[in-house]
Protein backbone atom coordinates (compact mmCIF):
# COMPACT_ATOMS: atom_id res chain seq x y z
CA UNK A 1 0.00 0.00 0.00
CA UNK A 2 1.08 3.53 -0.96
CA UNK A 3 -0.51 6.44 1.05
CA UNK A 4 0.25 9.90 0.40
CA UNK A 5 0.12 12.07 3.06
CA UNK A 6 -0.88 15.80 2.56
CA UNK A 7 1.04 19.03 4.11
CA UNK A 8 -0.68 21.93 4.35
CA UNK A 9 1.23 24.98 5.86
CA UNK A 10 0.17 24.81 9.24
CA UNK A 11 -0.58 20.55 9.50
CA UNK A 12 1.41 19.22 12.59
CA UNK A 13 0.72 15.68 12.50
CA UNK A 14 2.27 14.81 9.29
CA UNK A 15 5.00 13.22 10.74
CA UNK A 16 3.17 11.46 12.88
CA UNK A 17 0.71 10.33 10.21
CA UNK A 18 4.03 9.05 8.13
CA UNK A 19 5.30 7.11 11.15
CA UNK A 20 2.37 4.98 11.63
CA UNK A 21 2.40 4.22 7.92
CA UNK A 22 6.08 4.03 7.28
CA UNK A 23 7.77 2.84 10.82
CA UNK A 24 4.63 0.54 12.43
CA UNK A 25 2.55 -0.49 9.59
CA UNK A 26 5.73 -0.97 7.36
CA UNK A 27 4.04 0.80 4.31
CA UNK A 28 5.46 3.01 1.74
CA UNK A 29 4.49 6.57 2.71
CA UNK A 30 4.83 9.77 0.81
CA UNK A 31 4.29 13.42 1.34
CA UNK A 32 2.04 15.62 -0.60
CA UNK A 33 2.48 19.11 -0.91
CA UNK A 34 -0.61 20.90 -0.86
CA UNK A 35 0.47 23.23 -4.26
CA UNK A 36 1.16 19.97 -6.21
CA UNK A 37 -1.74 18.52 -8.43
CA UNK A 38 0.32 15.03 -8.52
CA UNK A 39 -1.17 12.18 -5.73
CA UNK A 40 2.09 10.27 -7.08
CA UNK A 41 -0.16 7.40 -7.30
CA UNK A 42 -1.06 7.07 -3.41
CA UNK A 43 -3.76 4.25 -2.28
CA UNK A 44 -4.81 6.29 0.68
CA UNK A 45 -4.89 9.72 0.81
CA UNK A 46 -4.44 10.95 4.60
CA UNK A 47 -5.27 14.81 5.72
CA UNK A 48 -3.51 14.89 8.68
CA UNK A 49 -4.08 17.11 12.10
CA UNK A 50 -2.90 20.52 12.49
CA UNK A 51 -4.25 23.99 11.92
CA UNK A 52 -3.86 24.44 8.32
CA UNK A 53 -4.03 27.96 7.07
CA UNK A 54 -4.01 28.84 10.80
CA UNK A 55 -7.67 27.85 10.98
CA UNK A 56 -8.25 31.50 9.70
CA UNK A 57 -11.93 31.72 8.50
CA UNK A 58 -13.36 29.00 9.59
CA UNK A 59 -11.02 25.35 10.20
CA UNK A 60 -10.20 23.91 6.83
CA UNK A 61 -12.11 26.20 4.96
CA UNK A 62 -9.34 27.59 3.35
CA UNK A 63 -7.58 24.60 2.88
CA UNK A 64 -10.47 22.94 0.97
CA UNK A 65 -9.26 24.98 -1.86
CA UNK A 66 -5.78 24.03 -2.09
CA UNK A 67 -4.42 22.42 -5.66
CA UNK A 68 -4.16 19.07 -4.12
CA UNK A 69 -7.17 18.86 -2.77
CA UNK A 70 -8.85 19.26 -5.90
CA UNK A 71 -7.15 15.79 -6.85
CA UNK A 72 -7.59 14.31 -3.15
CA UNK A 73 -11.69 15.13 -4.30
CA UNK A 74 -11.14 13.27 -7.76
CA UNK A 75 -9.32 10.47 -5.47
CA UNK A 76 -12.46 10.10 -3.41
CA UNK A 77 -15.09 10.34 -6.02
CA UNK A 78 -12.76 7.53 -7.87
CA UNK A 79 -13.51 5.29 -4.56
CA UNK A 80 -10.02 5.85 -3.59
CA UNK A 81 -9.30 5.76 0.40
CA UNK A 82 -9.43 9.23 2.26
CA UNK A 83 -8.73 9.20 6.12
CA UNK A 84 -9.39 12.81 7.39
CA UNK A 85 -7.72 13.30 11.03
CA UNK A 86 -8.72 15.83 13.09
CA UNK A 87 -8.32 19.08 10.94
CA UNK A 88 -8.43 16.19 8.06
CA UNK A 89 -11.69 15.81 8.98
CA UNK A 90 -12.45 19.87 9.34
CA UNK A 91 -11.31 20.29 5.80
CA UNK A 92 -13.29 17.02 4.52
CA UNK A 93 -16.18 18.87 5.62
CA UNK A 94 -15.47 22.18 4.17
CA UNK A 95 -14.43 19.96 0.77
CA UNK A 96 -18.45 18.42 0.32
CA UNK A 97 -16.45 15.10 1.16
CA UNK A 98 -18.30 14.19 4.19
CA UNK A 99 -21.52 15.93 5.90
CA UNK A 100 -21.63 18.26 8.22
CA UNK A 101 -19.21 20.58 10.04
CA UNK A 102 -17.13 20.67 12.84
CA UNK A 103 -17.48 23.88 15.35
CA UNK A 104 -15.93 25.46 18.19
CA UNK A 105 -16.19 23.30 21.04
CA UNK A 106 -19.15 23.77 23.22
CA UNK A 107 -16.54 24.19 26.60
CA UNK A 108 -14.80 26.40 24.47
CA UNK A 109 -11.78 25.06 25.50
CA UNK A 110 -8.80 22.96 23.99
CA UNK A 111 -9.08 19.54 24.68
CA UNK A 112 -6.10 17.22 24.49
CA UNK A 113 -6.56 13.73 26.50
CA UNK A 114 -7.10 10.11 25.72
CA UNK A 115 -10.81 9.63 25.11
CA UNK A 116 -13.12 6.24 25.51
CA UNK A 117 -14.51 5.74 21.54
CA UNK A 118 -16.96 2.88 20.92
CA UNK A 119 -16.44 1.23 17.28
CA UNK A 120 -20.31 1.78 15.57
CA UNK A 121 -19.65 0.08 12.87
CA UNK A 122 -16.78 -2.68 11.30
CA UNK A 123 -18.46 -2.70 8.13
CA UNK A 124 -16.19 0.23 6.61
CA UNK A 125 -12.32 -0.12 5.13
CA UNK A 126 -11.25 1.42 8.19
CA UNK A 127 -12.34 -0.56 11.18
CA UNK A 128 -13.02 -4.16 9.95
CA UNK A 129 -9.91 -5.35 12.32
CA UNK A 130 -11.86 -3.94 15.30
CA UNK A 131 -15.38 -5.58 16.66
CA UNK A 132 -18.61 -3.95 17.06
CA UNK A 133 -19.15 -2.28 20.41
CA UNK A 134 -15.66 -2.63 21.15
CA UNK A 135 -14.32 0.52 23.44
CA UNK A 136 -11.13 1.60 22.58
CA UNK A 137 -8.86 4.78 23.64
CA UNK A 138 -7.51 7.05 21.28
CA UNK A 139 -6.16 10.37 21.69
CA UNK A 140 -8.20 13.83 20.75
CA UNK A 141 -6.64 17.25 20.76
CA UNK A 142 -8.51 20.00 19.38
CA UNK A 143 -10.53 23.32 19.99
CA UNK A 144 -12.87 22.73 17.29
CA UNK A 145 -14.59 19.70 16.98
CA UNK A 146 -18.21 19.60 17.60
CA UNK A 147 -19.73 17.59 14.76
CA UNK A 148 -22.62 19.36 14.15
CA UNK A 149 -25.32 18.62 10.99
CA UNK A 150 -28.95 18.96 10.53
CA UNK A 151 -31.84 16.34 11.72
CA UNK A 152 -31.85 14.61 8.05
CA UNK A 153 -28.15 14.31 7.72
CA UNK A 154 -28.26 12.67 11.62
CA UNK A 155 -31.12 10.81 10.71
CA UNK A 156 -28.77 9.35 7.43
CA UNK A 157 -26.31 8.61 9.39
CA UNK A 158 -27.66 6.54 11.64
CA UNK A 159 -29.78 5.02 9.33
CA UNK A 160 -27.19 3.93 6.93
CA UNK A 161 -24.53 3.07 9.43
CA UNK A 162 -22.02 5.47 8.97
CA UNK A 163 -21.22 6.64 12.15
CA UNK A 164 -18.14 4.93 12.81
CA UNK A 165 -17.09 6.15 16.42
CA UNK A 166 -18.80 7.57 19.29
CA UNK A 167 -17.50 9.17 22.43
CA UNK A 168 -18.40 6.99 25.12
CA UNK A 169 -17.84 6.29 28.87
CA UNK A 170 -15.35 3.20 30.11
CA UNK A 171 -18.28 1.54 30.06
CA UNK A 172 -19.42 2.22 26.71
CA UNK A 173 -22.03 4.34 27.42
CA UNK A 174 -22.46 7.62 24.96
CA UNK A 175 -23.14 9.90 27.76
CA UNK A 176 -23.25 13.94 27.97
CA UNK A 177 -20.17 13.68 30.11
CA UNK A 178 -18.17 11.32 28.30
CA UNK A 179 -18.64 13.94 24.95
CA UNK A 180 -15.57 16.29 25.05
CA UNK A 181 -16.89 18.97 22.91
CA UNK A 182 -20.53 18.51 22.34
CA UNK A 183 -21.06 16.89 19.47
CA UNK A 184 -24.56 16.16 18.30
CA UNK A 185 -25.17 12.17 19.15
CA UNK A 186 -21.38 11.97 20.53
CA UNK A 187 -20.72 11.59 17.22
CA UNK A 188 -16.59 11.23 16.74
CA UNK A 189 -16.12 10.13 13.17
CA UNK A 190 -18.52 9.26 10.05
CA UNK A 191 -17.80 7.83 6.64
CA UNK A 192 -18.96 8.70 3.42
CA UNK A 193 -22.09 7.35 1.68
CA UNK A 194 -19.73 4.92 -0.07
CA UNK A 195 -17.40 4.10 2.38
CA UNK A 196 -14.01 5.20 1.16
CA UNK A 197 -13.70 8.71 3.19
CA UNK A 198 -13.53 8.34 7.09
CA UNK A 199 -13.27 11.80 8.99
CA UNK A 200 -12.71 11.26 12.51
CA UNK A 201 -11.19 13.80 15.12
CA UNK A 202 -9.41 11.80 17.12
CA UNK A 203 -6.01 10.79 16.41
CA UNK A 204 -5.45 6.62 15.85
CA UNK A 205 -2.50 7.85 14.24
CA UNK A 206 -1.24 9.07 17.83
CA UNK A 207 -2.13 5.28 19.74
CA UNK A 208 0.08 3.14 17.58
CA UNK A 209 2.90 1.57 20.13
CA UNK A 210 2.91 1.08 23.72
CA UNK A 211 4.95 3.79 24.07
CA UNK A 212 2.33 6.52 23.39
CA UNK A 213 -0.12 4.87 25.82
CA UNK A 214 -2.11 2.92 23.56
CA UNK A 215 -2.06 0.57 20.39
CA UNK A 216 -5.79 1.32 19.63
CA UNK A 217 -5.17 2.93 16.65
CA UNK A 218 -3.40 0.26 14.94
CA UNK A 219 -6.20 -1.92 14.10
CA UNK A 220 -7.63 1.58 12.04
CA UNK A 221 -4.32 1.71 9.41
CA UNK A 222 -4.27 -2.21 9.69
CA UNK A 223 -7.79 -2.51 8.45
CA UNK A 224 -6.78 -0.37 5.68
CA UNK A 225 -4.17 -2.64 4.81
CA UNK A 226 -6.59 -5.48 5.01
CA UNK A 227 -8.99 -3.65 2.54
CA UNK A 228 -6.00 -2.86 0.18
CA UNK A 229 -5.28 -6.64 0.09
CA UNK A 230 -9.24 -7.36 -1.21
CA UNK A 231 -9.81 -8.97 1.93
CA UNK A 232 -12.82 -6.84 3.14
CA UNK A 233 -15.30 -5.09 1.06
CA UNK A 234 -17.12 -1.79 2.60
CA UNK B 1 -15.51 49.10 -13.28
CA UNK B 2 -16.23 50.39 -10.01
CA UNK B 3 -14.72 49.95 -6.73
CA UNK B 4 -16.61 48.97 -4.08
CA UNK B 5 -16.63 48.18 -0.81
CA UNK B 6 -18.81 45.26 0.45
CA UNK B 7 -20.02 44.37 4.21
CA UNK B 8 -21.15 41.08 5.27
CA UNK B 9 -21.92 40.21 8.58
CA UNK B 10 -21.77 36.25 8.86
CA UNK B 11 -23.56 34.67 12.26
CA UNK B 12 -24.21 30.97 13.56
CA UNK B 13 -27.45 29.61 12.12
CA UNK B 14 -30.16 30.10 15.01
CA UNK B 15 -30.70 27.12 16.74
CA UNK B 16 -27.23 25.99 16.41
CA UNK B 17 -25.61 25.77 20.38
CA UNK B 18 -23.45 29.17 19.94
CA UNK B 19 -20.92 28.43 22.69
CA UNK B 20 -19.25 31.99 22.19
CA UNK B 21 -23.08 33.49 22.30
CA UNK B 22 -23.59 31.43 25.48
CA UNK B 23 -20.69 32.73 27.79
CA UNK B 24 -21.23 36.89 26.44
CA UNK B 25 -24.68 36.34 27.20
CA UNK B 26 -24.24 34.99 30.54
CA UNK B 27 -21.27 37.84 31.11
CA UNK B 28 -23.96 40.54 30.34
CA UNK B 29 -26.51 38.94 32.85
CA UNK B 30 -24.11 39.03 35.85
CA UNK B 31 -23.61 42.68 34.63
CA UNK B 32 -27.28 43.45 35.31
CA UNK B 33 -28.01 43.25 31.75
CA UNK B 34 -31.17 41.10 32.69
CA UNK B 35 -33.28 42.05 29.48
CA UNK B 36 -30.97 39.96 27.72
CA UNK B 37 -32.42 37.04 25.81
CA UNK B 38 -29.98 35.92 23.35
CA UNK B 39 -25.86 36.70 22.21
CA UNK B 40 -24.55 35.28 18.75
CA UNK B 41 -20.87 35.60 18.12
CA UNK B 42 -20.10 35.75 14.54
CA UNK B 43 -17.71 37.53 12.14
CA UNK B 44 -17.51 41.02 10.21
CA UNK B 45 -15.99 40.79 6.76
CA UNK B 46 -15.44 43.51 4.33
CA UNK B 47 -14.43 42.90 1.32
CA UNK B 48 -13.05 46.06 -1.06
CA UNK B 49 -13.69 44.90 -5.35
CA UNK B 50 -14.17 46.30 -8.33
CA UNK B 51 -17.18 45.51 -10.13
CA UNK B 52 -19.40 47.11 -13.35
CA UNK B 53 -22.45 47.71 -11.00
CA UNK B 54 -23.41 47.74 -7.81
CA UNK B 55 -25.63 44.46 -8.37
CA UNK B 56 -22.55 42.70 -9.93
CA UNK B 57 -20.30 43.91 -6.99
CA UNK B 58 -23.39 42.21 -4.44
CA UNK B 59 -23.97 39.45 -6.33
CA UNK B 60 -20.32 38.72 -6.48
CA UNK B 61 -20.41 39.01 -2.94
CA UNK B 62 -23.45 36.95 -2.37
CA UNK B 63 -21.28 33.85 -4.40
CA UNK B 64 -18.12 34.98 -2.34
CA UNK B 65 -20.06 34.10 1.06
CA UNK B 66 -21.86 31.04 -0.70
CA UNK B 67 -18.23 29.21 -1.39
CA UNK B 68 -16.34 30.52 1.25
CA UNK B 69 -17.25 33.33 3.44
CA UNK B 70 -20.00 31.44 5.15
CA UNK B 71 -20.32 27.78 5.45
CA UNK B 72 -23.74 26.52 4.62
CA UNK B 73 -24.37 24.53 7.19
CA UNK B 74 -23.88 25.92 10.29
CA UNK B 75 -23.89 30.00 9.52
CA UNK B 76 -26.26 32.67 8.04
CA UNK B 77 -24.65 35.87 6.21
CA UNK B 78 -26.39 38.85 5.70
CA UNK B 79 -24.84 41.72 3.07
CA UNK B 80 -24.68 44.65 5.31
CA UNK B 81 -23.83 47.25 2.78
CA UNK B 82 -22.00 47.86 -0.59
CA UNK B 83 -20.95 51.38 -1.32
CA UNK B 84 -18.81 52.71 -4.09
CA UNK B 85 -15.13 53.14 -2.83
Amino acid sequence: MKAGIVRFPGSNCDEDAYHAVADILGQEAVYLWHKDHDLQGVDLVILPGGFSYGDYLRAGAIARFSPIMQEVVQHAKRGGLVLGICNGFQIACEAGLLPGALLRNNTLRFVSAPVALRVESIATKFTSQYHVGQVISIPVAHGDGRYTADGDTLARLEGEGHVVFRYVTADGEATDSANPNGSLRNIAGIVNAHGNVLGMMPHPERAMEPALGSTDGLPLFQSILESMLGGVQA
Amino acid sequence: MTRFRCAVHIVPRRGILDPQGKAVSDALHSLGFAAVSDVRVGRYVVVDTTAESEEAARAAVKAMCEKLLANPVTEDYDIASVERA
